[in-house]
């Protein structure tokens, strides 16, 4: 039965520019206190446009109604559990929000003078700090906006130490289970990609590991815990052949969830590693960001890491500039800092006890599904798991209802959707992480909501296949989306 | 719960670990903190960034009001925290503002079509050249002199190991424009992307369409980069380019020491399949009725995976909201008036503080400082709350006894006269003074 | 369903061989595990392919493929409707769908390729 959510009417809306009327504005500028100058002259005639054929004219009170009726069109973490796996949606505390907002910190210019900014540097300071307590990293830059963008600069600087050795290699591991991130980033850091086996248990399987590395392996990047949410158990191991013979270990620090306060990377051999701070740290996805990707590393990498770097002289934080070793600029300016500084007040609210719980109540959550949906779901992959689980639609498939289908009916329950199809090991993977967010109440009401839908694909796999029922918008055509694309408004 | 999970304590569920990854021990990070001590945490923070100062900086980054609408939007908790809107069902809102992002970007920079946003406008830089190269064949790329020099430095680092030599051209000590015939001296048969910015480093309105003739003649792409978004509300759109890579911080983002912004790549319909990033298209549901998704996915990471365009995948959706809300609020009448704002400001400076380059400007100039190094005179305003502005010697040795100076419109003339007036005093004659 | 006179490969492409061209395609099976097709990526007039190299790629919402050259050659011509209607490799995949025409540099690769009894069997054990 489905005791979530009951339909309400929903606001039909229409785009911004079918809206429009000429005239209408919902902007104030003051007074000009100056002459006004004539932009044809300024400018060149030639460089001065016409209107901007098509923008909007509506008023304020059509603005702001335009953007309400809009955003009741979406689920959110404000609405109940989000259990995409691997994405680790959890509750965005809004203090975040409102420090981030301060406007000594909001409209810090990065070019005023250090001596004025000295509130913010000592902000990246302090979370550099934290970051590399929890990963056990001997150093970490704050310039990455993404995780992507983390693993690209977490791989140049990887190059950048094996080239000072005289010999960059020519490849990068990469699990059959990884992001597809990993893969693309080796590819723009200028490697080949060699895919590896995961084992019958969904781990790395050392022993193929040490036949694999040999001279021209630059790195094995590898997520722990894998996105099977399964702890890589032979972690040390792997990270000692790869040193054995000069290559490095990279860790995807995406699940980082399953392990703050628990295990930290640079105890367990990790030589460089990225962090995705809107998921473990709690800063909002926003709808697909921003976000930030620090990347830690251990102390052999800190002469490469992008410039500039902190460092404290004279009492005063100032930007070092000249590092000769570094791999450059990933980025114009610093970082993220206003995702930084969300970060950061969620390690001060939590502190390090307050995190460390965190971590058990995710994984705790995560196993409490596993234990509740295993008899109904099939489980491919028995080894214990952490922070998320994935199943497989092995059992409702052979009914005609397959993992996309059970997604989308779990919408009309009122919940989103776990991570559809992937891991790409897992045929028909349903990825489910709860967070540490959920409490008993909204984890059993995801639970029944789950196991009623795995009773209506016995009885009535229609129903499951035809989901979902109660948006103001059904399945959508995707098909024709990607045949005819249509990418703009047209009149 | 423990029950159900056949553990008799929280702790066992981290049994399976090898006990050699364990920590032994609690993280040496001090106790939580409540709510109220946070904020005086970072209000302190704040207040040793001593705001309260006037600032004459650009250089990428600008001060123009943020209309209140922009925070009362992304504040809804229905786009704040929601992700990626990959289930497009419940992720309609995000979607059409997505949508109307694109259009919007397609409206002002003059190009077909236009992504849901890059990181920020300096990596769109380089994301830019390797879609030059994937469409021409050709990994050479030439940018500007005159382009953000950080911009430029991100370039470098990304091209380092893509076999894609990045060399710049020169821009004319007169002018501040590009320097054409040394352009065209270094355009070879290998080079794929031609980038410049418009306005310039320097504020200077640059000439986009004798560019694009150059790079087209070689069989290059044109990108034009732009950090000043609010001149694209009177300046002609540079149709001429294949690619436009832009930063939209001008449009509500908070300048935030450096990010989060958001970058766009626009480009030419013909380019859609090269292009990294994500897009938002339009199609239907299965009652017929208009919805929107994203689509064009097989270009992206967690599909093509090596062979992806770009390997993007979080972006800058709520940043990029903030420029579409502010778009809507200024609309097609109230950016066009910001923008005369901003070239009357910066008009009105110049007139008291005469630009060193010839070309036209929008709302930043390079200006030369006389009897003094800029950095000394930045230090004599500081005593003023003012701020001066940009010292390009760090950037531009031959430009060491130069400032880059930015008014918008929240440049009030009192403190425009202030500069003038604290600048037009030299030291010696204000040490009398005080 | 799969023509006698086609020969096959193991990555589901079929091609058709009189006199020196080759006409290409993917096989229903291939177009039934892609699923809609949205897209299809094709070589230029002129371009050499080498047998059991990458040709182009067919991609569906989701998912892009790899199609490879059954046979190697030259490109004389690619199917100008596929652009404007990808979903005809759904509909018609070993007719109106072919992919290219090509003139064949090393007619005695065909050998290499399977008959339409030997696919069959091959994609029965597959399944």
């Amino acid at each position: 039965m489905i005791t979530k959510v009951r339909n309400h009417p929903s606001q039909n809306e229409a785009l911004l520019f079918e809206r429009s009327s000429p005239g209408k504005k919902a902007y104030q500028l003051p007074a000009l206190d100056v002459p006004p100058v004539d932009a044809a002259e300024a400018l060149g005639a030639a460089n001065v446009r016409a209107g901007i054929e098509g923008f909007p004219e509506v008023s304020e009170v059509e603005a702001i109604r335009h953007f309400t009726r809009l955003s009741t069109w979406n689920y959110a973490i404000d609405h109940g559990m989000y259990p995409l796996g691997s994405c680790t949606m959890k509750y965005n505390p809004r203090i975040n929000e409102l420090v981030a907002r301060i406007d000594g910190l909001a409209w810090s210019h990065p070019y005023q003078p250090e001596a004025l900014a000295q509130g913010s540097m000592e902000v990246m300071a302090r979370v550099e700090a934290a970051l590399a307590e929890i990963t056990g990293m001997d150093a970490v830059t704050l310039q990455p906006a993404a995780g992507a963008h983390g693993e690209l600069t977490g791989i140049l600087l990887i190059r950048a130490l094996l080239e000072k050795r005289g010999n960059p290699r020519k490849k990068i591991l990469i699990p059959d289970s990884a992001h597809g991130t990993n893969p693309a980033t080796a590819a723009i850091a200028g490697y080949m990609v060699q895919n590896i086996k995961s084992s019958d248990t969904g781990v790395l399987d050392v022993s193929a590991l040490d036949q694999i590395v040999d001279r021209d392996v630059a790195a094995l990047m590898v997520t722990n815990p894998n996105t099977l949410g399964v702890f890589e158990h032979n972690i040390i191991q792997a990270a000692e052949i790869l040193h054995k013979k000069g290559a490095m270990l990279y860790m995807d620090g995406a699940n980082m969830n399953a392990l703050v306060g628990i295990a930290r990377p640079g105890d367990f051999g990790v030589d460089v590693m990225h962090l995705n701070l809107h998921k473990t740290f709690s800063t909002p996805h926003g709808g697909g960001g921003p976000g930030a990707g620090p990347v830690a590393v251990k102390k052999a990498f800190e002469p490469f890491l992008p410039a500039p770097r902190l460092k404290r002289s004279a009492r005063k934080w100032t930007w070092d500039y000249k590092r000769k070793h570094s791999i450059g600029r990933v980025k114009a300016f610093y970082g993220n800092f206003g995702v930084l500084v969300r970060a950061l007040a969620y390690i001060l609210a939590h502190g390090g006890e307050g995190l460390r719980n965190a971590t058990v109540d995710a994984v705790l959550n995560a196993v409490y599904i596993r234990k509740q949906l295993e008899p109904y779901f099939d489980l491919p992959y028995s080894s214990p798991n952490m922070h998320e689980v994935v199943f497989s639609d092995h059992r409702q498939a052979a009914l005609g209802v397959h993992t996309g289908d059970i997604a989308k009916r779990l919408i009309d329950y009122g919940f989103h959707p776990y991570t559809v199809s992937f891991p790409l090991i897992v045929h028909g993977a349903l990825m489910i992480e709860p967070t540490e967010t959920e409490g008993k109440l909204e984890l059993d009401e995801f639970v029944g909501a789950m196991i009623s839908i795995a009773k209506e694909a016995e009885t009535e796999p229609q129903l499951v296949k035809n989901a979902p029922y109660g948006t103001r918008t059904s399945r959508v055509d995707e098909v024709a989306a990607a045949r005819k694309p249509v990418l703009r408004w047209k009149p | 719960m423990l029950e159900v999970c056949g553990v008799a304590s929280p702790e066992e569920l981290f049994s399976h670990l090898p006990e050699a990854v364990r920590l032994a021990r609690p993280l040496n990070l001090p106790p939580g903190i409540s709510e109220y001590e946070i904020v005086d945490y970072f209000r302190a923070r704040a207040d040793e960034n001593l705001a309260g100062f006037t600032s004459f900086l650009g250089a990428g980054v600008y001060r123009h009001f943020r209309p209140v609408l922009v925070d009362t939007v992304v504040s809804r908790g229905e786009f704040l925290t929601s992700y990626t809107p990959y289930q497009a069902e419940i992720a309609q809102g995000t979607l059409t503002t997505i949508f109307e992002f694109q259009t919007m970007i397609c409206q002002l920079t003059g190009m077909d079509v236009a992504n849901a946003s890059m990181y920020d406008g300096s990596t769109a830089v380089p994301e830019a050249a390797m879609m030059a190269a994937r469409v021409t064949g050709k990994g050479r790329a030439l940018i500007a002199r005159s382009a953000h020099p950080e911009y430029r430095e991100v370039l470098r680092t990304y091209a380092r190991y893509q076999g894609m030599p990045v060399e710049e051209f020169g821009y004319l000590s007169e002018t501040g424009t590009i320097d054409l015939e040394d352009l065209e001296r270094k355009m070879d048969s290998l080079t794929g992307a031609v980038i410049i910015q418009s306005p310039n480093f320097f504020g200077i309105v640059d000439q986009v369409k004798a560019a694009a003739e150059i790079a087209h003649r070689r069989g290059a792409l044109l990108v034009v980069v732009f950090t000043e978004a609010v001149s694209l509300g009177i300046l002609e759109p540079p149709a001429e380019a294949d690619i436009v890579a832009g930063e939209l911080q001008s449009f509500a983002i908070s300048p935030s020491y450096g990010g989060p912004y958001a970058g766009i790549i626009a480009t030419k319909e013909k380019f859609i399949r090269q292009m990294p990033g994500r897009l938002v298209g339009q199609t239907v549901d299965s009652r017929g009725n208009r919805a929107f998704c994203l689509t064009l996915a097989t270009r992206e990471q967690h599909i093509r995976r090596e062979k992806a365009t770009s390997n993007i995948c979080t972006n800058q959706a709520l940043i990029a909201l903030m420029a579409a809300v502010f778009m809507t609020v200024y609309g097609k009448q109230g950016l066009r008036e910001l923008a005369e704002q901003n070239l009357a400001k910066a008009h009105y400076l110049a007139a008291k503080f005469p630009p060193r380059f010839q070309g036209k400007f929008f709302n930043e100039f390079v200006a030369r400082v006389e009897g003094r190094t800029p950095e000394e005179l930045n230090r004599a305003l500081l005593k003023h709350k003012i701020i001066g502005g940009l010292p390009l010697g760090r950037f531009y040795p031959e430009l060491a006894d130069s400032m880059l100076l930015c008014a918008t419109e929240m440049s009030r003339r009192t403190d425009m006269d202030a500069l003038v007036a604290q600048s037009a005093t030299l030291p010696a004659a204000k040490e009398v003074l005080a | 369903m799969y023509p006698e006179n086609f020969r096959y490969t193991k990555e589901h492409e079929w091609v058709l061989v009189e006199g020196d061209t080759g006409t290409v395609g993917i096989t229903d099976h291939a177009q039934q595990e892609l699923g809609d097709i949205v897209y299809v990526d094709l070589p230029k007039p002129g371009a050499r392919l080498e047998q059991g190299k990458s040709l182009g790629s067919v991609e569906s919402v989701k998912a892009v493929s790899d199609v490879y050259a059954p046979v190697s050659g030259e490109v004389l011509e690619i199917n100008p409707a596929l652009a404007d209607a990808p979903e005809t490799l759904n509909s018609d995949p070993h007719g109106a769908a072919w992919l290219v025409k090509l003139r064949l540099s090393a007619p005695a690769e065909v050998a290499n390729l399977m008959s339409a009894a030997d696919y069959q069997a091959y994609i029965g054990a597959e399944k």
